[in-house]
């Protein structure tokens, strides 16, 4: 049993080559590469190009000016900045209260082994994936039940957005909700607290970070959506800012799709701009997603 | 090996569970007047028989050890003594379980009222993602204890789980900086903050290094003073160094199904289940030859 009795195994490990380096593979890597370079650049060439065509446009002009025909050069977009900004602001107040309640309930309280359940939850599945021309349509059935007969305000445009994004807040709210560990919920559970206690004192404060940032992806995504408010009758541009829920509104992205068929040279020229002032806004809420997200998960 | 097992397993015992075996803590051999009791209980995870036939009885301020091998049913009725099996879909329970002579599976029981009598330490350590002191300030708030000061309860508790002079400075600090022995002892704080009857503690240990482990051996110890404590383990040596009574469970495999079955194979003080078992399939756990 020596040591020096057993003969030393004959390796050459300094081959000069790798196999994780033949053609083959350095092919497929390339591939790889490629595929990835390709959504990029074409998006990055999309970006680059639009902000090349509304360059001569950003000043400040294009934010608090209205929209002008007389004097397209000084066209600005200030109704529907505004008007998207009072479309997210209620659109979150319908959408989240009513997203999270419905995440909490399927996830803490309801039987999943009911028929009943089962149903909601499959159907929930296919909302997310419904196209958001038809929310628009919903949108206006239920405007029409509760008696409106103009549809283009403010609250037929959040109702829309907020039945698109409903869907999205109540996936995300309960994937968040079911990363908290169970193990929080029985050690609240065995102290005493009810099912009530635990989900409103444990389960929902541990899941704030997943629910904001699913929350924000929801309205960020709501923000640059034109079909369904096409469909709810907004108006493609105002001379007005919206005072109120039952104010008529527009919003960018309705201005910049009627605005990019415009045979005027300085308004298409306004409306690239204006796109890259919406692609501002989606990039600020997904970096405030982020931020959220990070500082939520420092705190414990 | 497994008579090498064996022999080491009597010294052990002999050495450090000595002071409290029956010869000099001088218990019944049955538990008088017992805190709780299980009666033919039987447990159904659905179709499937988890535990047949318990009856068990456990004694005030004892330390009642369930062992046995994976899969014998131990968890699953320490988990029927605070009705914790009710938050398990489909769990169902058959007999009775007595607190103090009320069948707690009554229609007209609270599980929470329930609850807070009978606490509950679970396997991995589970503090709360809040501060030390929240932690401990939890339960009460929740259950509405009456408090004339949640300081002084707070620091009681911390002191009752010997864990004071470790965090009495950073109580404001997240659990999550404790260490894992340390958490450990903050949930039994949080438990005891609730001033329970019972503490159930579901193999609390087995994520625990030996020392932080003996810490929490010892403070079992002390807790045996004013509560009545019952313990899963999967560690017969901490069974014969901490509890006073122990029970030994098993599975039994359905002859047609062959799901296995929880059932009690034998129940006596912890001195004469490791020393002189009645029944041989508990010697041969002990011994260390369960195949």
């Amino acid at each position: 049993m020596s040591i020096a009795a057993t003969t030393a195994r004959q390796v050459t490990l300094a081959t000069g080559k790798s196999k994780d380096r033949t053609p083959v593979s350095l092919a497929f890597l390339v591939a790889l590469w490629f595929s990835l370079f390709f959504g990029v650049v074409v998006l990055l060439a999309l970006i680059i190009n639009t902000a090349i065509d509304g360059s001569g446009r950003f000043d400040i002009e294009l934010l608090t000016n209205y929209v002008s025909v007389v004097r397209p050069e000084a066209t600005g977009f200030r109704a529907g900045i505004l008007g998207s900004l009072w479309l997210m602001g209620f659109t979150a107040l319908m959408a989240v209260p009513l997203g999270i309640a419905a995440a909490l309930y399927l996830e803490e309280f309801a039987d999943p082994t009911t028929r009943w359940n089962r149903f909601v939850e499959v159907n929930l599945q296919n909302l997310a994936a419904v196209p958001a021309i038809v929310y628009g349509l919903l949108a206006v059935a239920i405007m029409a039940l509760l008696g409106f007969r103009d549809t283009g305000i403010v609250l037929g445009g959040a109702l829309a957005l907020a039945l698109l994004i409903l869907p999205v807040i109540i996936i995300t709210t309960r994937e968040a909700v079911r990363a908290v560990p169970r193990e929080i919920r029985e050690g609240s559970l065995a102290l005493g607290a009810t099912v009530w206690q635990t989900t409103w004192r444990q389960t929902l404060p541990s899941a704030i970070p997943g629910i904001a940032t699913g929350t924000i992806l929801g309205l960020s995504r709501a923000i640059g959506e034109a079909a369904p408010l096409v469909v709810v009758g907004l108006a493609g541009s105002l001379l007005f800012d919206p005072e109120g829920v039952m104010s008529s509104v527009t919003a960018l992205p309705m201005q910049i799709y009627s605005l990019t068929s415009n045979s005027r040279e300085a308004l298409r020229e306004a409306a690239s701009a204006a796109i890259i002032v919406l692609l501002a806004m989606v990039l600020g809420l997904n970096a405030l997603a982020i931020f959220i997200r990070n500082k939520f998960q420092r705190s414990w | 090996m497994a008579s090498a097992t064996s022999a080491d397993t009597f010294p052990n015992m002999s050495s450090l569970g000595e002071a409290h075996i029956d010869g000099e803590r001088r218990l019944p051999a049955q538990p008088t007047n017992p805190v709780m009791e299980t009666r033919d209980l039987n447990v159904f995870y659905g179709d499937f028989h988890a535990v047949h036939d318990v009856n068990l009885a456990y004694g005030r301020h004892e330390i009642t050890a369930m062992i046995g091998p994976s899969g014998c049913g131990k968890s699953t009725v320490l988990r029927c003594l605070n009705r914790m099996n009710d938050l398990i879909a489909g769990a169902h329970v058959e007999g009775g379980v007595l607190y103090h002579g009320q069948d707690i599976y009554e229609k007209n029981v609270d599980p929470i009222a329930v609850r807070t009598q009978i606490g509950m330490v679970f396997q991995k350590p589970n503090p709360f993602p809040k501060s030390i002191y929240d932690n401990i300030a939890y339960g009460p708030r929740v259950t509405g204890m009456k408090v004339d000061n949640m300081d002084d309860l707070v620091e009681e508790a911390l002191r009752g789980a010997a864990l004071w002079d470790e965090v009495k400075d950073k109580l404001k600090q997240s659990a999550y900086g404790l260490s894992g022995g340390q958490q450990q002892r903050l949930c039994i704080a949080r438990t005891i903050a609730t001033k329970p009857d019972v503490i159930l503690m579901d193999e609390p240990c087995s994520a625990l290094d030996p020392i932080a482990t003996a810490r929490v051996e010892d403070l079992m110890l002390e807790l045996r003073n004013e509560y009545t404590i019952i313990v899963v383990t999967h560690n017969m040596q901490q069974a014969a160094r901490v509890s006073d009574r122990t029970a030994f469970f098993t599975a039994r495999p359905d002859e047609t199904t062959g799901n296995r079955t929880g059932l009690l194979v034998e129940y006596d003080l912890t001195s004469t289940i490791f020393s002189n078992p009645n029944d041989k399939r508990t010697e041969d756990y002990i011994s260390g030859r369960f195949g």
